[in-house]
C-alpha cells in the first residue's frame, strides 16, 4: 500500500536546498546545476506517476500513491500523502513550473546560493499542499511557504519590493488565520484531521455542534485571499510585479492555485449543501473579479503588473467554474487552473525576458521588436493568444468548459445570465492582450533597441516546452480531463448536480 | 521522611555554596561555570531518573504535605534545570562585563533555579510563597549586576513592583486562608467543594482572594495589566538575565497558577469557569497590548519584552481552557506545559543570539543589527529561524504550540478568542519580521565580521535542534506533558 515516490517528489526539493546551502557560494554554475538535478527528478517522477495514474471509472474519487503513517499520536496527526484526479494535475505542474523556474533563474547573479535555495524549499512546500491528506500536515505546508516566498520578493525583487513582500506575508497569514480556525474547528467537531474521512463521513455530527456555514467561511476566507478573489486581491498586483522573474513564474503559476485547490477539496467537498446555499454570492464575487480585474488591465503600463491583473480575471473564471458546482463546470475551472498556470506562466517568463534584455517594463516605452527579437514576439504573441481563449490552446479548452458547465448549472439559479456577464470579460480580455501586442511588439521599430539581443538557447529550450504543453493541452484536453474528472465525480455526486 | 525524594533541591543548594566557596580559593574563574553546570546536570539527571523511577507506591509529599513531588513538578524540574544549564553557558563571554562577583552570579542563578523548582513543587500556600520569594530576591540582585545606571534603575523597579505583587499576592493568600481555615491546597479544595454555591457567592472574601492571587501571579507571567515593569527591566538588565526571566520566571509563575488553580480551585465546574473567563479576559488584552506596543519598539530587547507579554497571553489561553473545561480534562494543562517548553527554547535562542550579537557590536538597537546576514551568518540565521518559530510558524515549535493550545481552546467552547489570538499572531509577523528584514536586506555598517565562541554557539545549536525538533515530531514532548498533567497531585 505505501509507495514512496510522494514522499520523494515533496522531500527531493528541500533536500536540494539543504545541499545548495552546503555549497560554497562562489560556485554558481554547481549551485545552479545542482538546483536543475533535485528540480528534474521530482518532474521525472511526478511524470511517471502522471502516466502511471489508474484512470479508470472504478477509481473515482480513489486516492492514489497513498502513504499513510501515525505521525504525532496525541493529536492523532497522520503523515498522510496521497493525490486523486485533481490533485495529480497540479502535483505535475508544480514540478514542471519548479523545474523551468530553475532555467528561467539561470541569470541570476546576486546572492545565488540563497535564492536556489529559497527557490526549491518553495516548490517543496506548494507540493506539500497538493499531497498532503492530513489537515495538520496540509496547513503547515500552507504556512511554510510563506517564508521563501517573503525572501525572494524583499531580496531580489524590483520596485517597492520590502512593502510588496510584507504586505503579501500579512494578507497571507491573516487567512491563514481564519483557516486555522476553520481547520480547529473542523477537528473538534469531527474529531480527526484526515480530510479523506471528513469529506467521507458527511458533515452531520457537525452540525450539531457548531454550524458548518461558520467552519466553510473560516476556511474560505484563507483560500479567497491566496486565489485571490475580488476584494482580497490587491496584494496580487504588488506582489506580482515586484518579485523576481521565477517567482512570478511560480506565484502565478502554481501558488494561487493554492486557493482554487483548497475550495474544492475542503470547502466545497466537505460542506457541499453550504457551498450549494451561497453558490450565488460567490459567482456574483467571480463576475466582479473577472470584469473588474480586466478593465484594470486594460489601463495598466508596465508589462508585469498587466498580466498580474489579468491573473485576477482569470482567477474569475475559476471562481465561477467551482460554484456553478456542475461536472463539466468544476472539470473546466480544474483545467484553467493547469492552463493559466502554464500560460501564465510562460507569459511571465516572457515578460521576465524583455525586462532582463531590454531593461525596459514598460509598454509606453517599448514597441516595434518584432524585427529585432522575432523569437521572444513570437512566443509572447502565442502566449497572449492563449491567455485570450484562442481555439487550439489550452485557455480555450478550460473558459469553454467553464462557459459550457456553468451556462447548463442545475444548481445556480440564473446561471445563464451569469455566464452571459462572465462571457463580456473575454471580450475585454481579448482587448487587453491584443492592444498588449500592439503596444509592445509591433508598430515602427525603434533604433535604441537595434543591439538588443533575443532568446538564447536555454531560453528557446523552455519557451518551447511551454508552447507544446500549451497546444498538447488545446488540441486533446482529454489528456487532462480524464485525470481531472476522476477527482471530479464524487464531488459532484455529493452536490447531486 | 523521604529526603531522597529532595534531592535535585539539595544539590542544587550545595552547589551553589560550593559555587561561592570556590570563588574565594580558585583563581581561574572558568572554574565556577562548570561547577555550576555540573550541578545543573546533577540535579536535572536526579530528576530524570525520579520521573522514571515514580511510581504509586512512593510517598508523593515532603515535610507535612508542603510539597508535592509528582510528575508536575519533575516536568518543570527538568525545564529550569535545562532553562539554566543553557544560560549559563550563554553567560560565557558575557561574565567578563563582571569584573567581581563572578561567583555570586552563577550562585543566585542556581539559587533561583532552586527557588523556581520549589515553586514548581509547592501544595501549600506558605512553601509557595517561601519558594517564590527566593526566586524573586535572586533575581532582583541578578537584574542590576551590570551595575550602570539603567541596570540599577531596572532592578529597583522590580524591587519595588515585585514587592508590591508580593504584598498583593499574600492578601489574597490570606483571605482564601481566612475563607477556607486552610493551606494546603488539597485542604483547600475539599473545604471549596463542601462549601454551597451560596455560602461561595456570599462570601466575598474567597472571590477576592482568588482574583489578588490572580493579580499576584500575574506580575510573575508578565500579564497586562501587571506588565509595566517587562520593558525596563527586560532592557536594563544583563541580556543574560534578561533571558533567564523571560522563560524561567514566567515557566515557574505558569506552573503555581496551574496547580493551585486545578488543584484548589478546579471544582466546582461553575467557579473555574469564572476564573476562566478572567484569564480569557487578561489573555486577550495581552495579546493586544503586547503586539501592538511591539510594533514601534527600536531596542530588540524592549521588543522581545512586548512580544514576551504577548506570548503570556497565549499561554493564558491555555489557562482559560483548563477553567472552561470540565475538571477531568486535562488539555488545558497538557497545552500549557508543551508551550511552555516550546516558548522557553525559542526565546532562549533568540536572547542567546543577541547576547552573540551585541556583545560584539555593543548595542541593542534593532537598526545596528543591518547586514548581519552577511557579517554573522549562522547566528543571523539561529536568530531567523527563533523569530519564526515565536511568530508561530511551521516548521518551528512555535507553530505546534499554538496549534496544540489553540485546538483544546477551540474544543471547549472558547473559538472567540482562538480567532483573535489568531489574528494576534498575524500582528506580531510584522514585527518579528522587521528585525529579520534588517539583517539580510540591511546594508552593513561595517564588513568586519562577528565573531562568536564555543559556548553560546553550542546552547544556540541546541535550543535551534530544539525548535525544529519540536516543530517536526512534537509527539515525544506532547505525551510527557500529558502524563505530567494527569499525574498533578494536590
Amino acid at each position: 500500500m505505501n509507495s514512496y515516490y510522494l514522499t520523494a517528489i515533496l522531500f527531493l526539493p528541500a533536500v536540494g536546498a539543504i545541499v545548495i546551502a552546503l555549497i560554497s557560494k562562489k560556485d554558481d554554475t554547481l549551485i545552479k546545476r545542482v538546483a536543475a538535478v533535485f528540480t528534474g527528478i521530482p518532474l521525472i517522477i511526478s511524470l511517471a506517476l502522471f502516466i502511471a495514474f489508474d484512470r479508470s471509472a472504478g477509481m473515482a474519487g480513489v486516492m492514489q500513491f497513498e502513504e499513510n503513517y501515525l505521525w504525532i499520536a496525541p493529536l492523532n496527526a497522520h503523515y498522510h500523502l496521497g493525490v486523486d484526479g485533481l490533485s495529480m494535475p497540479l502535483v505535475l505542474l508544480t514540478c514542471f513550473l519548479g523545474f523551468l523556474a530553475v532555467l528561467i533563474s539561470w541569470k541570476v547573479h546576486e546572492r545565488v546560493r540563497e535564492f536556489f535555495a529559497w527557490l526549491l524549499l518553495l516548490e517543496a512546500s506548494i507540493i506539500g499542499v497538493f499531497v498532503s491528506l492530513d489537515l495538520l500536515l496540509f496547513f503547515i505546508m500552507w504556512e511554510i511557504e510563506v517564508i521563501p516566498m517573503y525572501f525572494l520578493i524583499s531580496i531580489w525583487g524590483s520596485g517597492r519590493r520590502e512593502y510588496s513582500a510584507i504586505k503579501y506575508v500579512i494578507y497571507t497569514l491573516f487567512g491563514s488565520a481564519f483557516m486555522l480556525a476553520g481547520i480547529l474547528s473542523l477537528y473538534f467537531t469531527t474529531n480527526s484531521l484526515s480530510i479523506v474521512d471528513i469529506a467521507n463521513q458527511g458533515l452531520g455530527a457537525v452540525q450539531s455542534i457548531m454550524p458548518a456555514a461558520a467552519i466553510f467561511w473560516l476556511l474560505f476566507i484563507g483560500f479567497a485571499v491566496k486565489l485571490p478573489m475580488f476584494p482580497f486581491h490587491t496584494w496580487l498586483p504588488d506582489a506580482h510585479t515586484d518579485a523576481p522573474t521565477a517567482v512570478s513564474v511560480m506565484l502565478a503559476g502554481v501558488l494561487i492555485k493554492m486557493g482554487g485547490y483548497g475550495m474544492i477539496r475542503l470547502c466545497v467537498s466537505m460542506f457541499p449543501d453550504v457551498a450549494i446555499d451561497y453558490a450565488r454570492l460567490l459567482i456574483v464575487l467571480a463576475l466582479i473579479g473577472i470584469i473588474y480585474g480586466a478593465a484594470v488591465t486594460l489601463m495598466q503600463k508596465d508589462i508585469k503588473r498587466l498580466i498580474a491583473y489579468s491573473s485576477i480575471s482569470h482567477m474569475g473564471y475559476v471562481l465561477l467554474g467551482i460554484f456553478a458546482l456542475g461536472q463539466v463546470s468544476l472539470t473546466g475551472a480544474a483545467l484553467q487552473m493547469f492552463s493559466h498556470g502554464i500560460v501564465t506562466g510562460l507569459l511571465f517568463a516572457m515578460a521576465g525576458l524583455v525586462i532582463h534584455n531590454i531593461e525596459v517594463r514598460d509598454l509606453s516605452k517599448l514597441g516595434g521588436l518584432v524585427r529585432q527579437v522575432p523569437v521572444i514576439v513570437a512566443v509572447f504573441s502565442i502566449a497572449g493568444l492563449a491567455s485570450l481563449g484562442l481555439p487550439t490552446t489550452s485557455g480555450f479548452a478550460a473558459e469553454f468548459l467553464i462557459f459550457l458547465g456553468s451556462f447548463n448549472s442545475t444548481v445556480v439559479p440564473y446561471a445563464q445570465v451569469f455566464t452571459i456577464i462572465a462571457i463580456i470579460g473575454v471580450v475585454l480580455t481579448a482587448g487587453y492582450i491584443l492592444w498588449m501586442l500592439q503596444q509592445a511588439f509591433f508598430g515602427p521599430a525603434k533604433e535604441e533597441f537595434n543591439k538588443v539581443k533575443d532568446a538564447d538557447g536555454l531560453e528557446k529550450f523552455y519557451m518551447f516546452i511551454l508552447v507544446a504543453v500549451i497546444m498538447l493541452v488545446g488540441i486533446y484536453p482529454a489528456v487532462l480531463t480524464d485525470v481531472i474528472k476522476l477527482g471530479i465525480s464524487p464531488v459532484v455526486n455529493l452536490i447531486g448536480g | 521522611m523521604d529526603l531522597h525524594l529532595f534531592i535535585p533541591e539539595i544539590t542544587l543548594a550545595v552547589f551553589a555554596v560550593l559555587v561561592i566557596l570556590i570563588d574565594l580559593f580558585v583563581r581561574d574563574k572558568s572554574w565556577l561555570r562548570l561547577v555550576s553546570l555540573s550541578g545543573l546536570v546533577i540535579a536535572g539527571g536526579i530528576a530524570v531518573a525520579m520521573w522514571k523511577g515514580l511510581d504509586c507506591e512512593m510517598p508523593r509529599y515532603l515535610f507535612n504535605s508542603m510539597l508535592a513531588v509528582d510528575e508536575f513538578a519533575l516536568f518543570f524540574k527538568m525545564l529550569f534545570a535545562g532553562i539554566a544549564f543553557l544560560v549559563i553557558l550563554a553567560s560565557t563571554d558575557y561574565v567578563a562585563k563582571f569584573s567581581r562577583f563572578q561567583g555570586e552570579y552563577y550562585a543566585l542563578i542556581l539559587l533561583s533555579t532552586l527557588g523556581m523548582m520549589l515553586m514548581a513543587s509547592a501544595a501549600d500556600l506558605i512553601s509557595l510563597y517561601i519558594a517564590l520569594e527566593l526566586t524573586s530576591v535572586s533575581l532582583y540582585i541578578l537584574v542590576a549586576f551590570l551595575k550602570d545606571r539603567k541596570s540599577t534603575e531596572a532592578s529597583l523597579k522590580y524591587l519595588l513592583l515585585g514587592a508590591i505583587a508580593s504584598a498583593v499576592l499574600l492578601y489574597g493568600m490570606a483571605l482564601v486562608f481566612g475563607a477556607t481555615g486552610q493551606t494546603q491546597l488539597g485542604a483547600i479544595a475539599q473545604s471549596v467543594q463542601s462549601m454551597s454555591i451560596s455560602s461561595i457567592t456570599g462570601n466575598p472574601a474567597l472571590l477576592m482572594g482568588i482574583v489578588l492571587m490572580i493579580a499576584g501571579f500575574g506580575f510573575k507571567i508578565a500579564a497586562v495589566p501587571f506588565q509595566m515593569w517587562v520593558p525596563d527591566v527586560y532592557e536594563g538588565a544583563p541580556t543574560t538575565i534578561t533571558a533567564y526571566l523571560s522563560v524561567g520566571s514566567k515557566a515557574a509563575g505558569f506552573a503555581i497558577i496551574l496547580r493551585i488553580f486545578y488543584s484548589a480551585f478546579g471544582m466546582p465546574d461553575w467557579l473555574s469557569t469564572n476564573w476562566g473567563t478572567i484569564f480569557a479576559v487578561l489573555a486577550v488584552i495581552s495579546m493586544i497590548i503586547g503586539n501592538v506596543v511591539a510594533i514601534p519598539q527600536t531596542n530588540i530587547k524592549r521588543m522581545l519584552g512586548y512580544s514576551s507579554i504577548a506570548q503570556a497571553g497565549y499561554l493564558m489561553v491555555g489557562l482559560a481552557t483548563l477553567g472552561f473545561a470540565s475538571a477531568a480534562s486535562i488539555q488545558g494543562q497538557s497545552t500549557v506545559l508543551f508551550f511552555l517548553a516550546s516558548y522557553a527554547l525559542t526565546n532562549l535562542g533568540a536572547f542567546i543570539a543577541i547576547i552573540a550579537i551585541s556583545d560584539k557590536i555593543e548595542s541593542d538597537n534593532i537598526d545596528d543589527y543591518a547586514g548581519m546576514g552577511k557579517r554573522a551568518p549562522l547566528l543571523a540565521l539561529a536568530l531567523t529561524f527563533c523569530l519564526v518559530s515565536l511568530i508561530g510558524m511551521p516548521p518551528a515549535a512555535g507553530f505546534m504550540a499554538k496549534f496544540y493550545i489553540f485546538s483544546a481552546a477551540a474544543q471547549n467552547d472558547l473559538l472567540w478568542l482562538v480567532v483573535i489570538a489568531a489574528i494576534n499572531s498575524v500582528i506580531s509577523a510584522y514585527y518579528y519580521l522587521r528585525v529579520v528584514k534588517v539583517m539580510w536586506l540591511g546594508k552593513p555598517a561595517s564588513e568586519e565580521k562577528v565573531p562568536s565562541s564555543g559556548a553560546p554557539r553550542f546552547a544556540l545549536f541546541v535550543c535551534c535542534l530544539g525548535v525544529l525538533l519540536l516543530g517536526i515530531i512534537p509527539g515525544l514532548v506532547m505525551r510527557l506533558s500529558e502524563i505530567a498533567s494527569r499525574l498533578i497531585s494536590f
